[in-house]
C-alpha cells in the first residue's frame, strides 16, 4: 500500500512539474511586454527597460523558470502587475471565495446526482431512466452561463427571491452568504448532474447484475435491503473517481459563473489576469489550479483502493 | 409445441434485419435524433438565410426604442440600442454554426491519426505524449483555450485552431484504446504477415474498425466545442462577422438583468440551449446505434 501510495503521489509530482513548465512557457508565449503594459504607451523606452531589469524579466526564460518555481515552493508567488501587491494574499482570499461556492454545488449535487443515477439504473431501459440520462447529458453540456440566466430571470428577476450578484456585503452572517451563493450554485450543479448520475448509474448496474447480489437475492433478503446493503456500496466506488475528476471542470465553470454573478473568486481572478496580461497573477492562479485537481485526482485514488479490497491486494502485489 | 418451434426463428429473424440495415435508417427511426437533427436544421438554415427572413433588420438601431419589453411588433423585445431581439436570435447562429464544426473535424483529423499512432506504434512516444496529455488536462478546456484567445486574438481562424487542437489530445486518447483493442484481434498479426506495411496496415485494415468510435466521438466533441465557442463569447472573445452573434448579444447585455431587461439575455441564451440539445439528441442516438 506505501509503495502504491509513494509511485501514486511521484507520477502526481512529475505530471505537476510538466504542468508548471508548460504554464510559465505559455506565460511567454503570451505578446505584450510587462513594463510597457504596467508604464502605459507612453513612458519613455529606457524608463521601461529599466523595470523589466526590475521585475526580472530581461534574464534568461531558464533562470527565470527557476526563481518562479523556486520562489513558488517557498510560498512567495511574486507580486501582480495589476495591483501592484503580492498575489498571494489575492489569491487566497479568492482561493476561500471559491472554495465556499464548490463547497455549496457538490453538498447539493453528490446527493441528487447519486440518486438520479441509482433510480435510473433501477429502472433501466425504461422512460424513466431515458429522461433521467438524456436531461443529464443536456444539463452537463448546455453552458454554465445559459442556464445561469435562466435562473436569475426566474429567482431574481420574476420572483425576486434571491439576489443576482453573489458577493454578500462584507461581514455578513453564514445565512446570508448561503442565500447570496445559492443561485450561482445551480449552474454548476447543472453541469455536474450528468457526469455523477451516469457514473452511479453504470455503477449500480453492474452491482445488480453480480453474482453477489443474485445470491443475496435468492436467500431471501428483501429487494430493499439488497439494495441499500449490497448494491449501492459497490455502485458507489466509481462514482467518487468522478466526483473529484471533476473537480478540473468546475474550476473551468467557476470562471464563467463568477464573472456572470460578480464574484471575486479564482476563476473571475484567472479571467481579468488573462485579460489585463498580469503574468505572475494568471500563472500562480493557473497553477494553483493544477494543484487542487491533482490533490483531488490523488485522494480520489487512494479512497477508491482504501474502500475496493479487490483493488487493495492487486495493488499490494 | 408448435409456438416453441415458431419463436426461435423470428428472434434471429429480427436480428438479421437489424444488422442488415444501413445505420442511417436505424438513426431516422429513433425520435431523439429526428428532434435533434430538425432543430439543428432549423438553425443551419437561420445561419444561411436568417438575415432574408427575419421581420427586421437585426442591425438597424433605433434609439428611441431601446430596452423595449417584448411586444406585438417585436416579439422578443429589443436590445438597448433598439436593435429587434427577434431578428437578432434569428440571425445569431452563424458564427458558432461556422466555427464549432470545423474545430471539431480538425480535432477528429488529427486526433485520429494521433491516436493510431500512438495506439499502434506504442513505446515511449506513447508513454511521453500520455503523459503530457495528462498535464494539459489538469487545466480545464475552457481556461486554457481563452488563454490561447488572450495571446492569439480573437478571429474565426484562430479559434477554429486553438480549440481543435486543444480537443485534439482527447480524441487521441479515446481513438488510441480503441486501437489497442483492435490490435489484439487476429486479423492485425494475419495482415503482417501477409507482409503489408505500418502505414498500410493503421489507415486500410485499422481506421475503417475504429470509425464508429470516430464518428461517435465527433458528434460527442461538437456538442462540446459549441460549448466552448459560447462561452468564449460570452466571455467577451466573440468572433465579430456581419451577423449578430448570440454569445455576444448575452455578454453585451446580462449587467441589464438587474435593471429588469431579462429578454435581452433570455432569447439569445435559450437559442444556445436548443442548439446544444439538439447536438446532444443527435450525439446520444449516434452513440446507441454505433456502440449497439
Amino acid at each position: 500500500m506505501a509503495r502504491y501510495l509513494l509511485k501514486r503521489l511521484g507520477l502526481a509530482i512529475i505530471t505537476l512539474i510538466l504542468l508548471s513548465v508548460i504554464i510559465f512557457f505559455a506565460g511567454q508565449v503570451l505578446p505584450g511586454n510587462p513594463a510597457r503594459s504596467i508604464l502605459g504607451p507612453l513612458a519613455a523606452e529606457s524608463a521601461v527597460r529599466a523595470l523589466d531589469h526590475q521585475l526580472g524579466v530581461d534574464r534568461p526564460l531558464v533562470t527565470q523558470y527557476w526563481s518562479w518555481i523556486t520562489g513558488m515552493l517557498h510560498g512567495n508567488m511574486g507580486e501582480s502587475y495589476q495591483y501592484q501587491s503580492a498575489v498571494e494574499p489575492l489569491l487566497r482570499s479568492a482561493l476561500v471565495n471559491s472554495a465556499k461556492l464548490a463547497a455549496l454545488a457538490l453538498v447539493v449535487i453528490v446527493p441528487l446526482g447519486i440518486l438520479g443515477g441509482v433510480v435510473a439504473a433501477l429502472n433501466v431501459g425504461r422512460a424513466v431512466d431515458r429522461i433521467i440520462s438524456l436531461t443529464g447529458l443536456s444539463a452537463a453540456t448546455v453552458p454554465e452561463f445559459v442556464s445561469g440566466i435562466v435562473v436569475i430571470v426566474i429567482f431574481s428577476v420574476v420572483l425576486k427571491l434571491l439576489p443576482a450578484s453573489a458577493q454578500a456585503p462584507a461581514g455578513s452572517s453564514f445565512f446570508t452568504q448561503l442565500r447570496y451563493l445559492l443561485l450561482p450554485a445551480v449552474p454548476l450543479v447543472f453541469v455536474l448532474f450528468g457526469y455523477i448520475a451516469r457514473m452511479a448509474r453504470a455503477g449500480t448496474i453492474e452491482a445488480l447484475e453480480s453474482d453477489y447480489v443474485r445470491t443475496a437475492t435468492l436467500k431471501g433478503l428483501r429487494r430493499q435491503v439488497v439494495i441499500w446493503r449490497h448494491v449501492l456500496r459497490n455502485s458507489l466506488l466509481p462514482t467518487i473517481t468522478v466526483i473529484a475528476t471533476q473537480t478540473g471542470y468546475l474550476i473551468g465553470g467557476l470562471v464563467v459563473v463568477e464573472t456572470l454573478f460578480n464574484y471575486q473568486g479564482i476563476g473571475n481572478l484567472i479571467f481579468q489576469a488573462a485579460k489585463d496580461k498580469d503574468f505572475p497573477m494568471l500563472e500562480a492562479g493557473v497553477l494553483t489550479v493544477g494543484v487542487v485537481y491533482m490533490v483531488a485526482t490523488v485522494i480520489a485514488d487512494v479512497l477508491t483502493t482504501l474502500l475496493n479490497p479487490r483493488l487493495r491486494t492487486e495493488v499490494t502485489q | 409445441m408448435s409456438e416453441i418451434v415458431a419463436m426461435p426463428p423470428g428472434i434471429v429473424v429480427s436480428e438479421a434485419e437489424q444488422r442488415e440495415q444501413p445505420a442511417w435508417r436505424l438513426l431516422l427511426r429513433r425520435p431523439a435524433f429526428v428532434i435533434g437533427a430538425a432543430i439543428l436544421l432549423f438553425w443551419v438554415v437561420c445561419a444561411i438565410f436568417g438575415t432574408d427572413f427575419a421581420p427586421h433588420n437585426p442591425l438597424a438601431q433605433n434609439l428611441f426604442a431601446g430596452n423595449k419589453p417584448p411586444s406585438g411588433a417585436h416579439w422578443f423585445g429589443t436590445d438597448q440600442l433598439g436593435r429587434d431581439m427577434f431578428s437578432r436570435v434569428i440571425a445569431g447562429s452563424r458564427s458558432i454554426l461556422i466555427i464549432a464544426p470545423l474545430a471539431t473535424l480538425l480535432a477528429t483529423v488529427l486526433g485520429t491519426a494521433l491516436g493510431l499512432a500512438l495506439g499502434y506504434l506504442g513505446g515511449v512516444v506513447d508513454t511521453l505524449v500520455s503523459r503530457i496529455v495528462e498535464a494539459v488536462l489538469a487545466l480545464p478546456a475552457i481556461i486554457i483555450i481563452f488563454l490561447f484567445v488572450v495571446a492569439l486574438g480573437v478571429s474565426t481562424l484562430n479559434e477554429i485552431l486553438i480549440i481543435g487542437f486543444i480537443f485534439t489530445p482527447l480524441i487521441a486518447r479515446t481513438v488510441r484504446s480503441a486501437v489497442q483493442v483492435e490490435r489484439q484481434l487476429d486479423y492485425v498479426p494475419a495482415a503482417r504477415l501477409l507482409g503489408e506495411r505500418r502505414s498500410r496496415m493503421m489507415f486500410v485494415e485499422v481506421l475503417p474498425n475504429v470509425m464508429p468510435t470516430v464518428l461517435v466521438e465527433f458528434t460527442v466533441r461538437l456538442g462540446y466545442a459549441i460549448f466552448a465557442v459560447a462561452t468564449l463569447a460570452f466571455l467577451g472573445f466573440g468572433v465579430q462577422l456581419s451577423t449578430p452573434n448570440w454569445g455576444t448579444d448575452i455578454s453585451a447585455n446580462y449587467v441589464l438583468l438587474g435593471a429588469g431587461y431579462w429578454w435581452e439575455t433570455l432569447f439569445p441564451a435559450l437559442a444556445i440551449a436548443t442548439l446544444i440539445i439538439a447536438i446532444n439528441l443527435l450525439a446520444d442516438s449516434v452513440e446507441q446505434v454505433l456502440a449497439g
